[in-house]
């Protein structure tokens, strides 16, 4: 008999998840760097709101805000940042069509379909940002 | 755990996440890839000023900083609560998120409402 047993004492077998437990399989690793994506997110908004502030502090301080920019350090971190921001694009795109049913005439429009409108809508606003950053309104 | 709450942080974990997926990766490459190295001309300080004009495009900015902060803070909780095994801090680390999230909202609508006064 287990020596542990005490009897209406029962231990319930409860394993423990080691903290890197993600770190064994390809696809749990893409899991994680797919959820990590939100610091990406998260960070450019803190960098929009940065270059707003700078502007609101001067002409001065937005120059200081481009040369901090402009940095090589900083410049290989935003590549990075970069990097997840599109991971972040590609894996939302691709789920797309898990999130939404589109019906046309009873029939359920094919995931292939969901995803290419997906991607049709990124170029069309990647567009719309390029149009608006080059003085386009 | 009964949670009448979360539905309305999944829809801007949701629509934060969208908007992100459209339009960050352009708007980054372009602002500080691009532009720092030189590949394109602008837009310095007085031209985002005058970009940001219009106060319909200081809205469409203040949405998209907002709901990415709200799509990070509810996507990172969960990410310490499954990667980090912390879901026994579910309190603590939900009031650091979705506080964090409400204050950097807040700063940027007050930062957003200041530009008008720029030459």
């Amino acid at each position: 008999m287990n020596p542990a047993y005490r009897p209406y004492h029962p231990k319930w077998h409860r394993e423990r998840m080691p903290i890197f437990w993600w770190l064994g399989q390809l696809s749990y690793i893409k899991f994680i760097v797919r959820e990590l994506t939100s610091l990406a997110v998260g960070y450019a908004a803190v960098l929009l709101v940065a270059e707003v502030c700078a502007l609101d502090r001067g002409a001065a301080a937005h120059a200081r805000f481009l040369r901090f920019l402009a940095a090589p350090p900083v410049l290989a971190f935003h590549l990075l940042v970069c990097a997840a921001l599109l991971f972040h694009t590609v894996t939302w795109l691709n789920l797309a069509p898990k999130a939404l049913v589109l019906r046309v005439g009873g029939r359920r429009l094919p995931d292939g379909a969901v995803v290419a409108g997906h991607y049709l809508a990124w170029v069309l606003a990647s567009g719309a940002v390029v149009w608006w950053l080059r003085g386009g309104l | 755990m009964p949670r009448p709450r979360e539905p309305f942080f999944w829809a801007l974990f949701s629509s934060g996440g969208m908007i992100a997926a459209l339009v960050l990766p352009a708007l980054a490459l372009w602002l500080w890839v691009a532009r720092p190295l030189g590949w394109v001309a602008g837009p310095t300080g007085p031209e985002l000023a005058a970009l940001l004009a219009p106060p319909l495009l200081r809205l469409c900015l203040f949405v998209l900083i907002a709901l990415a902060l709200f799509h990070w803070a509810h996507r990172f909780r969960y990410t310490l609560y499954d990667g980090l095994q912390l879901a026994h801090l579910y309190g603590l680390i939900a009031s650091i998120c979705y506080g964090g999230a409400t204050l950097l909202t807040a700063f940027a609508a007050w930062a957003l409402w200041h530009l008008p006064r720029l030459p």
